[in-house]
């Protein structure tokens, strides 16, 4: 267990991202900000994922659709007059938890393939319920007139003040998991994916925990999602689409799988990369995909293996 | 005498139409060792399977301390009393040995939905993990994670991890599989110190192991129970040397 | 009222063999050798996009259709020689991430080729127009051959599968693996095989449907998950489920979307009924999964180990 490198680097990320706003104000391009408020925001999203399938060993292919309650949670919360970000991500949460708890306890009777189809199939069908929803703009979304206020202040409003906030949830989020996934339910999270056969001739029954790590990391994820739709000022289906699920699984695999430092490390690639690729080409999925393929195929365990091989990679314990 | 601590009545099971197990009594009192022996294919595995709860028998009755528990899952019997070993060495192999002998701790100590406090600062689970580390000589690997340690100290690690449950019944599916020489001898001193204050049921292919142990022997022959009796008396059934004892003798013993 | 439900049980029965048709090498692929497929769905929208292009180039349907076939059992061959092999033996994850890379290649390669607008093809006249049903109500003629020409699949899909020692290996393998490999069959030739039929079965579906949908590229993402959904009320490698599951989630779908909110009228007020209807419609199908799962969590024809 080689904890302390991973400390370190997860602090090297917080410092680092925490300079952008002043080395984007320097060059005079906030648009660096902007993205970087993104990236932030899909790592506290590929943390949340991480619980479950890196922690967890649960293939969630439906994963965004928490994303997207969340985001849809400050789209309702405006609606009904609730403008406050605590409270919108509390909603979220609410809502998230409940469509978890349902979709989770029925999904998690099942292993597999079965465990993959079922949580996508999950996932379209909250997208087919907002879409339905034209009070909330049905496919093709609905624009924020404002983001969320903040303890009845409008702060949020500006670009540094909102980054800083990502990155303040963020950092709150990798010391909360970084605690459970050391504390005793992470232990037996953690002894699940490694056998769960074994779990349960010591005393365990491996639902309970696993429905409670897919509940936690429901609300994180929608959490994610209430920045997110602050972050676009907008609020779409698009957000819970099935690609933008796969999307998280890369983000998790490209930094390391069951380790924090590395799921928040691949989102911020992830995401820059996404950047980089869309400036040279409208098809940039092509390189993408081909990227994914490539790297898959031609590295015998994986993504993973071959991170592991060029020696920057996490390891599984 | 007592009530007998385990008490199997009429059990069955089959896949398809081969019958695995097929109208197995047996009977364990508190304190004895009972081994089980058997030709490969006999049944034993899917016997412990059902004992443990592993796997639902077709019919029969499970009695555990007067209780049934035929119903009972896995985990529920272990928080009984009833704790197994399995044949193919089944640990956490990405965690410590300490890990994984504390987790057994852990499922009958306190809460697991604790999500702040880092478990390695428990010094309580620690401790007692120690303990069940040092009983079966293993104390100074305990950092060590699982995966890396040789075959002889998995399979007394999943002796380590079946104690820390604190059984009062103890299930070992072959413990010695795949053992040999000064490894094997560790083992069998081992399971020496524990019949005294264990109830075990020994599923072993090493003859010298059972009758150097076990109290009382059963011969599982196609699923059903062929002999039963003392060492002493199944050395002398001729049944059972015909059926079994003799191929044993000559070949060698099987993983 | 009544002819409405005929209309939509038919429709319904048309949806349900496309998704069928899908579905039959899917699961089989997920059976035999526990492999999940992400890139399937993009197998039906390249056969509807080969069909376009075949039918535009030969100036007929059914010289598309004839070239339209062996093109996606080609592309299926070599997706198989490419891709998917390489992939059998790594974990479920490896296989959601290079498939997913593969969805994402082909969907933007098919943009790049043909574009994002949406493509048509013409019926051919013989099957266009309709004939009457049942007194005034009249059915498309193409949707009847729809169904038809699905039908005959399923019927020579039970076939080859019941009566062929191909199918007797595929049937032993869907259930036990290893089982087939201990038989000396060479398991990766009879995977190439169901993968490269399962293609062009994929690909047909797309092919017939293009002239009554239009040909668009996010055509292969809805029918894949829907795809899935047949697989999991099915149960994972039975073709038996996949029909009898694909025509379930067909009829629930399409009588679903036009009854639902009829049936809500009678018990609330309109409006709130024809928003609730719109809500649930699209939800019916899995609501219909959640339930059948609940019930038994390997589906309705599933192995009773889910693995």
């Amino acid at each position: 267990m080689n904890l302390r490198p991973r400390l370190i680097a997860a602090l090297a990320i917080f410092v680092g991202m925490a300079l952008v706003p002043p080395v984007a104000a320097a060059l005079g391009d906030p648009f660096l900000t902007v993205i970087a408020s993104r990236m932030l925001v899909f790592a506290i999203a590929a943390l949340s994922l991480d619980l479950i399938l890196g922690y967890g060993a649960m293939v969630s292919f439906g994963h965004a659709a928490y994303v997207g309650v969340g985001a849809y949670a400050v789209a309702i919360g405006a609606r009904f007059g609730v403008t406050d970000l605590l409270a919108q991500m509390a909603l979220g949460a609410l809502m998230s938890a409940a469509f978890a708890l349902v979709t989770g306890a029925i999904s998690l009777r099942t292993r597999g393939v079965y465990f993959i189809m079922i949580t996508l199939a999950f996932a379209q069908m909250a997208f087919f319920f907002f879409v339905s929803q034209s009070s909330l703009g049905g496919d093709d979304g609905v624009a924020l007139t404002a983001r969320s206020t903040l303890l009845s202040t409008d702060v949020l409003e500006s670009d540094i003040a909102f980054f800083y906030t990502i990155l303040a949830v963020l950092v709150l989020c990798y010391g909360g998991l970084y605690r459970l996934t050391n504390a005793r339910f992470g232990r037996v999270l953690t002894g699940t994916r490694e056998n769960p056969l074994r779990m349960q001739a010591i005393g365990y029954r491996p639902f309970p925990y696993q429905l409670t790590a897919y509940v936690i990391a429901a609300c994180i994820a929608s959490v994610a999602g209430v920045l997110l739709a602050n972050q676009t000022e907008y609020v779409s289906p698009a957000y819970m689409a099935w690609s933008r699920s796969g999307e998280l699984i890369v983000m998790l695999v490209l930094g390391g799988i069951g380790t924090l430092t590395g799921a928040m490390a691949g989102a911020l690639i992830t995401v820059g990369l996404e950047h980089t690729f869309a400036a040279w080409s409208e098809h940039w999925r092509l390189g993408f995909g081909l990227l994914l393929v490539l790297v898959v195929l031609f590295s015998p365990d994986g993504i993973t293996g071959l991170l592991k091989r060029l020696g920057v990679g996490p390891r599984h314990d | 005498m007592t009530e007998p601590l385990l008490q199997v009545r009429a059990l069955r099971k089959s896949f398809g139409a081969l019958a695995v197990t097929d109208d197995v009594s047996l009977s364990v009192t508190e304190g004895e060792l009972h081994a089980i022996i058997g030709p490969n294919g006999a049944g034993k595995t899917t016997l412990i399977s059902q004992l443990s709860g592993q796997l639902a028998p077709d019919s029969g009755t499970i009695l555990y301390d007067g209780a049934p528990i035929t119903r009972l899952d896995m985990a529920a019997r272990v928080r009984r009393g009833l704790a197994r070993s399995f044949q193919i060495t089944a640990l956490l192999p990405g965690m410590s040995v300490l890990e994984n002998v504390s987790l057994a701790v852990q499922a009958r100590s306190g809460s697991s939905y604790r999500f702040w406090r880092p478990v390695a600062d428990d010094a309580a689970l620690s401790q007692e993990a120690m303990q069940a580390l040092d009983e079966v000589g293993l104390a100074d690997r305990a950092h060590r994670p699982a995966r890396a340690l040789s075959h002889g100290e998995q399979r007394q690690l999943e002796l380590a991890v079946a104690l820390a449950t604190k059984p009062r019944l103890l299930l070992l599916d072959e413990p010695l599989a795949g053992t040999g020489g000064q490894e094997a001898e560790v083992l069998i001193s081992l399971m020496r110190r524990l019949k005294d204050r264990l109830t075990i049921v020994l599923i072993e292919h090493d003859m010298g192991a059972v009758f150097a142990l076990a109290d009382r022997v059963s011969v599982l022959v196609y699923g059903q129970i062929a002999a039963s009796g003392t060492p002493g008396d199944i050395r002398a059934d001729p049944k059972v040397r015909a059926a079994y004892l003799g191929e044993e003798e000559e070949g060698t013993p099987d993983a | 009222m009544f002819n409405l439900f005929v209309l939509q049980l038919l429709n319904g029965a048309q949806f349900g063999i496309l998704l069928f048709l899908v579905a039959a090498g899917l699961t089989l692929v997920f059976g035999i050798m526990d492999f999940i497929n992400l890139a399937h769905g993009v197998l039906y929208m390249v056969g509807a996009y080969l069909m376009a292009m075949l039918s535009a180039l030969t100036g007929s349907f059914w010289g598309g259709l004839l070239l339209a076939l062996p093109a996606t059992l080609v592309f299926g061959l070599v997706l198989e020689f490419l891709v998917f092999r390489r992939l059998y033996d790594r974990s479920h994850l490896d296989q959601v991430l290079a498939t997913f890379g593969l969805v994402m290649i082909l969907s933007e390669g098919v943009k790049i080729i043909w574009g994002a607008a949406p493509l048509s093809v013409s019926m051919p006249d013989v099957l266009s127009g309709s004939i009457p049903l049942l007194g005034p109500l009249r059915y498309p003629v193409y949707r009847l051959a729809v169904i038809a020409a699905g039908l005959a699949s399923a019927v020579g899909l039970w076939a080859l599968i019941n009566h062929t020692r191909a199918g007797m290996l595929l049937r032993a393998g869907a259930s036990n693996r290893a089982m087939v490999s201990a038989l000396g069959v060479d398991i990766s030739r009879l995977f190439m095989l169901v993968f490269a039929f399962g293609a062009m079965l994929a690909g047909f579906a797309g092919a017939i449907v293009a002239p009554i949908l239009s040909v668009d590229p996010g055509m292969g993402e809805s029918i894949l998950i829907l795809t899935f959904v047949v697989i999991v009320i099915g149960g994972v490698g039975s073709i038996r489920g996949a029909f009898l599951a694909a025509l379930l989630v067909g009829v629930v779908d399409t009588v679903g979307r036009t009854f639902g909110p009829i049936l809500l009228r009678m018990v609330m007020e309109p409006a709130a009924a024809a928003q609730l209807g719109r809500t649930l419609a699209p939800m019916l199908v899995y609501l219909l999964m959640a339930a059948v799962l609940f019930y038994s969590p390997t589906g309705l024809f599933g192995r009773k180990a889910a693995r």
